[in-house]
This record gives C-alpha cells, sequence and structure tokens, in this order.
C-alpha cells in the first residue's frame, strides 16, 4: 500500500480497555489522532474498570488486587494521550456499514467513517442456564466483580462461586477481600485437570502464581473450594437462599443469599460481523470467531482485531494485541513500522497462548451440562424460550441449524440478541442434534448491536472529523 | 451414487407459495419434490412484515387474494398451527382529506369482492382508534384483514407438504434443469436428479434463472424492505396499520413487540441483504410520530430480506411461453405473503386442470417483452 499523508486516515478504535489503550498509544506515538470510541464513562474496559468520577474513593490495590500495576499503566497510557486521541466515552457503536461505524451517546445518532478501524470490542460471561438460574441474586461472575470495582458494593452477604475459570477464584478472592463471606467455590473442573494442567502453566509462573495464590487465600481463610460439583438448583423465591449442587454423585446445599457464576468469557464479536468479517470455528472458545492473522488483521482490508473481542486471552494478550493491531495498521498504510517491536509483540503474544492452552486444560468447559439442562429450565430470558422448546425443534428436524432454531422459537430474539443467552442455545442444540457446537452454525448479527432507542436523532452538526 | 427421484411435480423454492403448492398437489394425489437451496420459508416469506392483508392491493389480485383468505381461516387444520395469525383488521390511514378521498374510491372499485371496507372518520375514527389519536383524519378498515407470523406460517407450509408425503429437499440447490422429451430434469449437485412432469417456480428472487433456463428471460429485480422491531410494549394496537401512498407500516405482536417496516435495505450480495442506516433512522423517525407509545421504547433488531420486484409490481403467475408443463409463480413485488397460498392452490390447479378457477390473465409472464431490462 503506498503511504497516505496522515491527515488523510481516520483510524477509529472501538473499545478503552487495555487493547484499545494500547492500540492508540501505538497510533499516537506514529503522529495519528485516532478516534476512541467506548461505551464506559471512564476508560479501563472491563478489567480495568475505573469507579465513577467523583464518588468514593478505593485504591487501586483494593480494586485489581495484583494486577493493580498494570491496571495503573494502563490508565496513566490513556491519560497520557488523551489531547492527542478523539475520545468518545458513553458512546455505543451500534452498527457498521459501508466503512462508517454507527454511533450512539447521549441519545443521539451519528455517522462515523473510517479509514482503518480496530475492534477491541471485549468480551462477556458465558453462563449456561441451570434450574433457578434468574432467580434474584444470581449473578454472572463479571457481574459480581462489576458490582463491586464500580458500584463499590457486593451481590451479596453470603455469596456462594461457580463455575470455571480463573475469574472465578479471583472473584471469590476479590470478595473475600472486601470483607464478603465466601460460602463456597465449586468448580466444575476436576481436581487432576489442573494438575496436568500445572506443567504447561509454568511458561508463565508469576500468573500461575498469582493464581495459586488466590487458591491459598482462599482456602487459608477457611473457605471451601470444591472440584468437579454440578449444580443442582438454586433455591429461593424472591431471593436466592441457596445453591444445591452435586459432587461426585452427593447432593449439598449451601445456604447463601447470592450466587455469582460464569464459565469463561465470550467474545464480543457483531461488529466485525457487521464490518463483513470472515469467521471460523474456535474450538478452544468453542465459538466462532472473526478470524485473524497475528498480527491481528481481519479478513476484511484495514479492519484489524485485538483482544478478548477476537477470542479471549486475557488482558495482558490484550494490551499486546492492542499495540500489535496498531503496528499492523502503520505497516498496511505505509507509515514507518517498528519491526523489532513487532516481533517482541508477536513473541509475547504466542507465549500468551500456549498458556492460555494450558489455561483452558485446567478449566475445561463442562460438555455434559447442556444436556442435563431440565426441559423446563429458560434458556433465553428475554423471550422466556426453555430448554425443551429448543430440544422440541431439534429433534422433530425442524431446526438444523441455530438461526431457524431462532426463527421458530425466539430464542436469541430478545433485547440481548443472543449475546447472553447465544453460547447456551448452541451447546443444548448441538446436544439435542448429536454434534457439536461447530456443528449447528452461528447467530448472524443484525443492527443494532446493543438496543437503540427509537427516539434517537442524528447529532447536530453531523460527522466530527 | 446418484439418488434419483421420479415424481408428477418438481417444485423449485420453498416459500409460501411453493410449500402452499406442494401442500395442495399432495392433497389432489400428486407426488411432489419440493427443493429448497436454503431452509423452506427462510427467504422473503419467512422474515417480512407479517401483514395478512387484502385490502389496498390491485383489483386484478382480489380473486387470488380472496382465495388465499379462506385458505388463512383453515390454518389450524392445513398446519396445525395458528402461527400467531390474527384476524384484527387492516387500518389504511389517511393523513389528509385528498387520501381520505383515495381510500373512498378505492373502497368504491373494490366494492364486488368481498372486502367489507369500512371508512371510519372524524369523531368517530378518534373513539374508535383512542391508540392514533389525531394523526390521521381518517381511515379504512377491512376487518377481516390481520396479521401473523411469517417465521411460523411459511415454514409450516412446507412442513405439511412433508407430512402429506411431498420429498421436501432443504439445503438443495438446483444447479441445472432441463427438458428429457416431456420430462423436466433437475440436478443437485452430483448427488441429486429429480425427473417431473411438471416443473413450478416459485424461487422467488431467484425465480428468474429459472425462468432463464427455458429461454424466458424476466424484468425481476431484487429489492429489501427495511423493518425494525422494538422491545415488547404494552399493548396499545390490535389492528394492522399501513398508510395511504404509503410509508411507514406497523403492527404489534401478541407477545407485544411493535414491528414497523419502511424503506430499503441494500444488497451485500445476490443472497443476502441488510437494513441499510439511513433507512433505519427515518423509519424509527417516522414509527415513533404516527405511534407515540413506542417514543421511549427502544428498537433490539432490524432486517431485511430478498424480494423479487415486477415493473409493474404485479406477479407472475401462469404457464411459461416457451416450456409446457411449466408454471411461474414468483415477483410478488413485496406483497405475496398474504395471497401466497392462494397461489399455491391455484398452481396446483394448473397443474391438475389447466387452468385455474381464479382469472390469472393480469399476471401472464408475456404482458413483458421478452427483451425487456430489468429497473428497480
Amino acid at each position: 500500500m503506498s503511504a497516505a499523508p496522515h491527515t488523510l486516515l481516520k483510524p477509529v478504535i472501538v473499545g478503552a480497555g487495555p487493547a484499545g489503550i494500547r492500540a492508540a498509544e501505538a497510533l499516537v506515538a506514529a503522529g495519528l489522532r485516532p478516534v476512541v470510541i467506548d461505551e464506559a464513562a471512564r476508560w479501563g474496559g472491563q478489567i480495568y474498570r475505573q469507579p465513577p468520577e467523583g464518588g468514593f474513593v478505593r485504591p487501586k490495590s483494593a480494586l485489581y488486587g495484583f494486577e493493580a500495576g498494570k491496571a495503573d499503566a494502563v490508565h496513566r497510557a490513556m491519560a497520557t494521550i488523551r489531547d492527542r486521541v478523539d475520545y468518545r466515552p458513553r458512546t455505543l457503536a451500534w452498527n457498521c456499514e459501508e466503512r462508517a461505524l454507527d454511533l450512539l451517546c447521549d441519545g443521539a445518532t451519528e455517522v462515523l467513517p473510517f479509514s482503518h478501524l480496530i475492534l477491541a470490542t471485549g468480551a462477556t460471561d458465558r453462563v449456561l442456564p441451570f434450574p433457578g438460574w434468574t432467580t434474584p441474586g444470581v449473578f454472572t461472575l463479571g457481574g459480581s466483580q462489576v458490582a463491586l470495582k464500580f458500584q463499590g458494593c457486593a451481590v451479596g452477604r453470603r455469596v456462594t462461586f461457580l463455575g470455571t475459570g480463573p475469574l472465578l477464584y479471583l472473584v471469590a478472592y476479590q470478595y473475600l477481600k472486601a470483607g464478603v463471606e465466601v460460602a463456597g467455590v465449586f468448580d466444575t473442573a476436576p481436581f487432576d485437570a489442573q494438575a496436568r494442567a500445572a506443567a504447561g502453566m509454568l511458561r508463565d509462573p508469576a500468573t500461575l502464581a498469582k493464581g495459586l495464590c488466590y487458591v491459598g487465600w482462599l482456602r487459608a481463610h477457611g473457605v471451601t473450594i470444591r472440584n468437579n460439583v454440578r449444580p443442582v438448583r438454586v433455591e429461593g423465591g424472591e431471593r436466592v437462599e441457596a445453591l444445591v449442587w452435586t459432587q461426585d454423585g452427593r447432593e449439598e446445599r449451601t445456604p447463601c443469599d447470592a450466587v455469582a457464576f460464569g464459565l469463561g468469557l465470550r467474545s464480543e464479536t457483531q461488529l466485525a460481523d457487521l464490518a463483513g468479517c470472515r469467521f471460523r470455528f474456535d474450538a478452544m472458545d468453542r465459538a466462532w470467531l472473526p478470524e485473524r492473522d497475528p498480527a491481528g488483521r481481519s479478513s476484511v482490508a484495514g479492519v484489524y482485531l485485538a483482544g478478548d473481542g477476537s477470542g479471549i486471552a486475557g488482558a495482558d494478550a490484550a494490551e499486546a494485541a492492542g499495540e500489535r493491531a496498531a503496528l499492523a495498521l502503520l505497516e498496511d498504510a505505509g507509515l514507518a513500522f517498528a519491526h523489532e517491536r513487532a516481533a517482541t509483540l508477536d513473541h509475547k503474544l504466542a507465549r500468551i497462548a500456549a498458556f492460555r492452552r494450558a489455561l483452558s486444560a485446567a478449566f475445561p468447559f463442562p460438555d455434559d451440562w447442556a444436556g442435563a439442562i431440565a426441559d423446563d429450565t429458560m434458556v433465553c430470558r428475554c423471550e422466556g424460550v426453555t430448554a425443551g422448546a429448543l430440544r422440541a425443534v431439534a429433534t422433530t428436524g425442524q431446526a438444523r441449524e441455530i438461526n431457524r432454531a431462532k426463527a421458530l422459537t425466539r430464542a436469541g430474539m430478545g433485547r440481548c440478541q443472543g449475546r447472553m443467552c447465544g453460547a447456551a442455545t448452541t451447546e443444548l442444540l448441538a446436544r439435542a442434534l448429536g454434534t457439536g457446537p461447530d456443528g449447528v452454525g452461528r447467530l448472524r448479527a443484525q443492527p443494532p448491536i446493543k438496543p437503540l432507542p427509537v427516539a434517537a436523532e442524528p447529532a447536530s452538526g453531523g460527522s466530527a472529523s | 451414487m446418484r439418488e434419483i427421484l421420479d415424481c408428477d411435480v418438481a417444485v423449485v423454492g420453498g416459500g409460501i407459495v411453493g410449500g402452499s403448492a406442494a401442500l395442495f398437489l399432495r392433497r389432489m394425489g400428486f407426488s411432489v419434490t419440493l427443493l429448497e437451496r436454503d431452509w423452506c420459508g427462510a427467504k422473503a416469506s419467512g422474515v417480512n412484515f407479517g401483514g395478512v392483508r387484502r385490502q389496498g392491493r390491485p383489483l386484478e389480485q382480489l380473486p387470488l387474494s380472496q382465495r388465499a383468505h379462506a385458505i388463512w381461516g383453515r390454518l389450524p387444520e392445513l398446519l396445525g398451527t395458528d402461527a400467531e395469525y390474527i384476524r384484527s383488521g387492516h387500518l389504511k390511514l389517511a393523513r389528509s382529506e385528498a387520501d381520505l378521498e383515495s381510500l373512498i374510491a378505492y373502497r368504491e372499485r373494490s366494492a364486488g369482492f368481498g372486502l367489507d371496507l369500512e371508512i371510519v372518520a372524524g369523531d368517530e375514527f378518534r373513539r374508535r382508534f383512542p391508540a392514533l389519536g389525531d394523526r390521521a383524519v381518517g381511515g379504512s378498515l377491512c376487518p377481516e384483514d390481520g396479521h401473523a407470523n411469517p417465521r411460523l406460517v411459511s415454514p409450516a407450509f412446507a412442513r405439511a407438504a412433508a407430512a402429506a408425503g411431498a420429498s421436501v429437499r432443504e439445503q438443495t440447490p438446483l444447479d441445472r434443469v432441463e427438458r428429457d422429451g416431456d420430462r423436466f430434469v433437475l440436478l443437485s449437485g452430483e448427488a441429486l436428479e429429480v425427473r417431473s412432469r411438471f416443473l413450478l417456480n416459485t424461487a422467488g428472487a431467484w425465480s428468474h434463472r429459472v425462468a432463464d433456463a427455458f429461454g424466458e428471460p424476466v424484468p425481476l429485480v431484487s429489492l429489501h424492505p427495511n423493518m425494525a422491531v422494538t422491545e415488547p410494549l404494552p399493548r396499545f394496537l390490535d389492528v394492522n396499520i399501513g398508510v395511504e401512498g404509503g410509508g411507514v407500516y406497523g403492527r404489534q405482536a401478541p407477545r407485544g413487540n411493535m414491528v414497523v417496516g419502511g424503506g430499503r435495505g441494500f444488497a451485500l450480495d445476490a443472497d443476502r441483504a441488510r437494513p441499510q442506516r439511513d433507512a433505519v433512522l427515518t423509519l424509527m423517525r417516522d414509527a415513533a410520530e404516527l405511534f407515540p407509545q413506542i417514543r421511549h421504547a427502544h428498537v433490539i433488531r432490524c432486517w431485511t430480506g430478498v424480494e423479487g420486484y415486477t415493473p409493474d409490481r404485479n406477479p407472475i403467475i401462469g404457464p411459461s411461453r416457451t416450456t409446457p408443463n411449466l408454471f411461474h409463480a414468483f415477483g410478488f413485488s413485496g406483497a405475496g405473503f398474504q395471497i401466497g397460498p392462494g397461489v399455491g392452490e391455484a398452481l396446483a390447479e394448473l397443474v391438475r386442470d389447466g387452468r385455474s378457477s381464479a382469472p390469472l390473465d393480469a399476471f401472464r409472464i408475456d404482458r413483458f417483452p421478452p427483451d425487456t431490462t430489468a429497473t428497480p
């Protein structure tokens, strides 16, 4: 590609988490002025989410634990370049069409053309339903963490933690540190999976040490930790009263007033879909993800992917991938390309990817869960679609893939448009059809990717440049 | 090994027209094979607005539309589901005295067809339709028109045809079709060969490909009606709403979601389309103006589909002019949902009797000169 004058480039970054901020920093260093779109009021993303401005103040060490240093560095990086980016907080990118994004900010819409687009859209919790999961007091792990980091409150006084993945132990640890009673940590992964995977995780001893520290701290404070657990049901009507669970066939009941649960994360891929990116099935994430090369290039020229939004790899990888995608952008635009830095980042990303594979072996997805969901359990809570209704369209041959199941049952047709229930619907259909999650297709993204107020009006003054 | 199916009738396209034709043919005793490239009822038949409306159609469509109306009344018997079909009434709004005059004129012209149109205006209009306030001077109500869930109705016709013994092949594209003596030969890849005496071309926006194969170019273009749906809202509207002169249309689904349409999306390629941003924003503004009840709601999804349009906006229905025993039914130009089952029944009659009991002259393919070029 031939060199373009800087002023003709209109790079846009979606997401101001670790990936988006490091991407912006690299573009600014090259003399560009990127637009940074973010839904949150303050930068940091989900992992390094900052509390509201002007409210209560808690030290970063309390908010982010061992990651306080990294959080602070990311926050400072953005503060440093603040005047050299067009930063748009509280702004939703709800559509991508013909090399322009549609934005929504304070009830006003705007069309923002881009020459290059870096999507750093992050992830949300991956959840599978179980009886009682819609009872008030049941939260996702990520949601429980946001409550603590952003609202400065806990989801309950006595909380059980259920699911698998590093976040399970991290959030339990953070709750314990915040003075909340942790009624138990119930991991769906078998203990020996973690023991076997430890060798692989030695690739990143610091991260492994932190994980072990969380577990150690929880144990030292008398917290019950169980492996190979499956939920039976949440008890309680107006509010959670207990979690009933089994371990190796034994049923137990743990009284609590809140449950935090999650089975790892799922990528937010809708904008990449609307941007026309080609997708591939990723067996480790059990999800369709936009294709990206090691530098973060998507299948669409000028569109780059970084961070958890195009495959779950965590915050450290997001920082490196954000910067790496920005370097790829600069190279493609014919600007100065930092070869050595790019090589360093490539090496780092490869190392994290290997660690991530070990992590996924340590916290395997409980692929028997979906098959065990009772027929009367709600799967799509927006539209009230049960597991039985989904199984019925699969087993009668009416739906052999997920979009047809959606059309016939409404699963994934409500406010969340499948962002919350899509993984569960996929797993459940795959089970019912006797295939894997790769065999049922993927939900097609439609604008708006999140609900759009009917009263939204185009912003006066047209699009900013 | 290639599978060979021999049958009386091959149907290309499993939308509401092809699916209902297959069903009625089976009920007449013909053996039927239906080929659908995607899933039955997944294209325009399954993603349209869901209006089940006779009112406003050109008069030449009304006999078929009336027959379709009778079929819609038998959905539970025919399909085993009501598919959320409600005879709520269709109210066409007049936003000016001139528009009201035009509705009155349509009522007079269509008087012999049994639509039972009722003009409601002034104070009575505001009393009977308080949800619409003073945003119209009046309207024309067709009490037995209504709306339904297209995602459920259209696949159900093909499913009922299969249950009645039709061989319904989904994910089965038609790659080649030709005549072999008095038989049609249809090929899907190397895997399937269908041989039939009759061929029905009900392939929607892609029907021109089949017509082309028999030397019958048609001026068909693809357009993409733009639609949006809100989150569920408290019930405020029973009737299906249109506006004289076009523009926005809307209905409230049984679950409470408000479905609105207007404007056009754009093509991604020959098979896929997306809502267009300006059309979405215009639609939201117009819908909020007509239905203030949704002003504080959210749009949760926009969508469009791929629909075949003819230059005069009437469909092409009837025998091929080049090939005996080939019958076309396509080009419904955004208004095929209600009339679809009536067309399916007429096609079955054409196969059985060589003629349909409903007049089809206005829909002859030869009304377009063979060299007509397509323009949107």
